[in-house]
């Protein structure tokens, strides 16, 4: 009987008693996306309409267009005339291989993730870097969020919201996030005492230390958080052409199921172009607005 | 004419969990080290009670973690007291509400810091104009102004340089002038000057003194460096250990400690330097009034000494001996008292350092008479009350 080599084998629980446990969660699940899906789906159409207009915006401006202004961009953040050139080498390179179209897709979404994070994360960031208890809440928060594999929270995603871009950008966030929100909490929580304890005994009101001496002190640690997101973003690309989101991780996808080598290995190095670009981009412009870090002069 | 500026009366602060329910022990006078063994709280500061008066520099001066900059900072309430008061101009800061408390500090005290708490992300003319952002003045004005006050502290120039661009003695010119710009009456400074190289802060000092002249600021001052606080301070309290343990004039302290604490604090000091001839001088006691020969030599025996300072209306005259006196008398040409029986004796003036009176004082034979700058006898310094204050040889207590 069981209760005899309980020293051998694990005392687990009863299968009906795990199935009943899972069926009930599941039903509860599936209820609830069934009676609210609907009503959440349409909490994100806005974020749908914009993702599809700039998709469209990326995919049907004229190419030339679309590298001019990506080299003016890069050329004014970081000034830089090797950086632009190396970025017009490889998005010429990208389109003569016939990655365009899939290259724009893959820029808009990870453009608009990368907003989303950060424009979620800072704020959370800030919080945290208020009150050691919102600390102590939302750092296990993230490290499940990162450890958690990616396809176990695609599952509740597709179930509640189906698939689609929304469901793919929602999943993209969650693992991206997380960097953002670290680093600005860090980066606040390591702005020098004594100048933010001037800025009080100086009278300023705490948006005024938020705004006037807490953020641009952090910004170069925020920049970094910023610049990981972006590559953690990219790096799931493949998974999200899973549920649909178009873009080079779909050619990917394909490859890997019907032994294409070297469609994959194109795409994967297009999305590996994408990243360097977007690293020293960011990079480089986080630089340069920290000009005061710069060494002394005499 | 004096008039209280800053009131501090009762104040303690615990650190920790739970300061309240540690007050008892902190008020039964358990001690720092054990309060802190047996229960994990900080005493920061215990019962202290002083007054700080209009225009003066009140300097405070301990050893590092005696309290200092947690009492400075109660002055602005950055630290919250756990009980006390600090009155301000007759207001209580307590009861200030967080919107009022920003404007007090706007407008009322400004802080100079230890490592100068300059915003690195600021050049230096943003970092002067800071407490004029804050307030919301605008920018035409403010950068108006803020270069008004960087020209005082001589360093036109360097406005859009960035404060790690600059040596240490300009930053803290840099948090000098920010503090200034704002107009506030009161000035904090936390050891303002510590981290700075002995010339750099000796020409600090300098500058402070001068500025001072011209504002007539109150001053807060931190330092742990007595021969800083004597040269600055119109009052010195010492604290240890969070407690007050001794409150006077610069020669009080040095003359008199309190206690051994002080006393070690006061034993490297240099006393020539430090003290003025008025400090250590005695009073006028072998004063002639009389220009009668006779007569001057009958108030010469009262005191029992062999030569006296002769003083008329017009003030001070100069030294004469017995000997001379008896020696004119016997002549008896002339019954009163001219300038040839002088003695050839320099005066000294009660505010010279004591230092530069040494030469003169142990060359001469007698007592030099200090006359101020009105001409009247003041006082006499002996050679003896020189060497004895130069050797420490002074009474504890007073
Ligand atoms: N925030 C704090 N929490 C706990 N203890 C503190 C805190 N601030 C200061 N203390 C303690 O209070 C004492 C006085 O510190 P402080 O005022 O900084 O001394 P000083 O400026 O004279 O060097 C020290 O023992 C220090 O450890
Ligand atoms: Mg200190």
């Amino acid at each position: 009987m069981a209760d005899s080599n309980w020293l051998i084998e694990f005392p687990a629980m009863d299968r009906s008693d795990l199935l009943a446990i899972r069926k009930a969660l599941d039903g509860a699940y599936k209820e609830f996306s069934r009676s609210y899906g609907d009503i959440i789906e349409g909490l994100f159409d806005p974020l749908l309409y914009f993702l599809v207009w700039f998709e469209k915006l990326l995919v049907n401006s004229p190419w030339w267009l679309i590298i001019a202004i990506i080299c003016a961009i890069v050329y004014f953040a970081t000034r830089s005339w090797k950086l632009s050139v190396g970025v017009l080498a490889a998005f010429v390179l990208i389109g003569y291989f016939g990655m365009w179209e899939n290259t724009m897709r893959t820029m808009s979404i990870i453009f608009v993730c990368t907003l989303l994070s950060i424009a979620i994360g800072i704020p959370i960031g800030i919080l945290m870097s208020r009150s050691d208890r919102v600390q102590s809440t939302i750092t296990p928060m993230l490290d499940i969020m990162q450890t958690m594999p990616a396809f176990v929270y695609l599952i509740p995603v597709v179930m509640l919201l189906g698939i689609g871009k929304v469901p793919g950008v929602i999943a993209v966030v969650i693992y991206a996030i997380p960097p953002v929100i670290r680093l600005t909490n860090l980066g606040i929580r390591l702005v020098d005492e004594e100048v933010l304890e001037a800025a009080r005994a100086y009278g300023a009101n705490s948006t005024q230390r938020l705004f006037g001496v807490q953020l641009p002190l952090a910004l170069p640690t925020i920049m970094a958080g910023i610049n990981q997101t972006i590559m953690m973003a990219l790096a799931m690309v493949v998974i999200a052409s899973m549920i649909g989101v178009k873009g080079l991780g779909q050619p990917v996808l394909k490859s890997i199921t019907n032994q294409y080598f070297t469609l994959g290995l194109f795409n994967g190095l297009a999305i590996v172009a994408l990243a360097i670009v977007f690293d020293r981009v960011s990079q480089a412009y986080g630089k340069r607005t920290q000009k005061h870090l710069e060494s002394r002069q005499s | 004419m004096t008039e209280v500026l800053i009131k501090v009366e009762g104040l303690y602060k615990v650190f920790g969990k739970t300061p309240e329910k540690i007050m008892p022990m902190v008020k039964a006078g358990e001690s720092k080290d054990d309060i802190l063994a047996n229960t994990g709280h900080t005493v920061g500061l215990k019962d202290i009670n002083l007054q700080v008066e209009k225009g003066q520099i009140f300097v405070v001066m301990g050893l590092s973690g005696s309290g200092k900059s947690t009492l400075i900072r109660h002055l602005n309430r950055l630290i919250d007291p756990t009980e006390g008061k600090i009155l301000v101009d007759g207001e209580d800061v307590m009861k200030l509400d967080q919107k009022s408390l920003e404007e007090f500090r706007r407008h009322r005290m400004s802080m100079v810091f230890q490592r100068f708490g300059l915003m690195p992300h600021r050049t230096v003319i943003e970092n002067v104009a800071y407490g004029l952002t804050v307030q919301g003045v605008d920018k035409k004005e403010r950068l108006a102004k803020a270069q008004e006050w960087l020209e005082t502290v001589g360093l036109a120039g360097y406005e859009n340089q960035y404060p790690s661009q600059l040596s240490g003695g300009q930053q803290q010119r840099v948090g000098l002038a920010r503090a200034l710009c704002t107009d506030a009456d009161i000035l904090l400074m936390d050891e303002a000057f510590s981290a700075l190289d002995p010339l750099i802060r000796s020409e600090m000092q300098d500058q402070l003194i001068e500025l001072q002249e011209k504002l007539h600021k109150t001053i807060v001052f931190i330092t742990h460096d007595l021969d800083e606080a004597l040269r600055l301070g119109d009052r010195i309290a010492i604290l240890k250990d969070g407690e007050l343990v001794q409150q006077g004039a610069p020669e009080d302290i040095l003359l008199h400690p309190a206690t051994d604490y002080v006393e070690a604090f006061v034993k490297d000091v240099n006393r020539a330097r430090a003290l003025t001839v008025e400090t250590v001088m005695n009073p006028p006691a072998h004063r002639i009034t009389s220009s009668n020969i006779e007569k001057a030599l009958q108030q010469m025996r009262t005191f029992k000494g062999d030569y006296g300072y002769y003083v008329n209306d017009d003030g001070y005259q100069g030294i004469i001996t017995q000997k001379k006196l008896e020696a004119a008398a016997k002549a008896g040409s002339n019954t009163a008292i001219d300038e040839k029986l002088y003695e050839d004796v320099a005066t000294i003036s009660p505010d010279t350092v004591l230092e530069e009176v040494i030469p003169d004082s142990m060359e001469s034979r007698y007592a030099l008479p200090v006359v101020d700058d009105k001409g009247d006898l003041t006082g006499e310094l002996p050679r003896s009350s020189v060497a004895e204050v130069l050797s420490g040889e002074q009474e504890k207590g007073g």
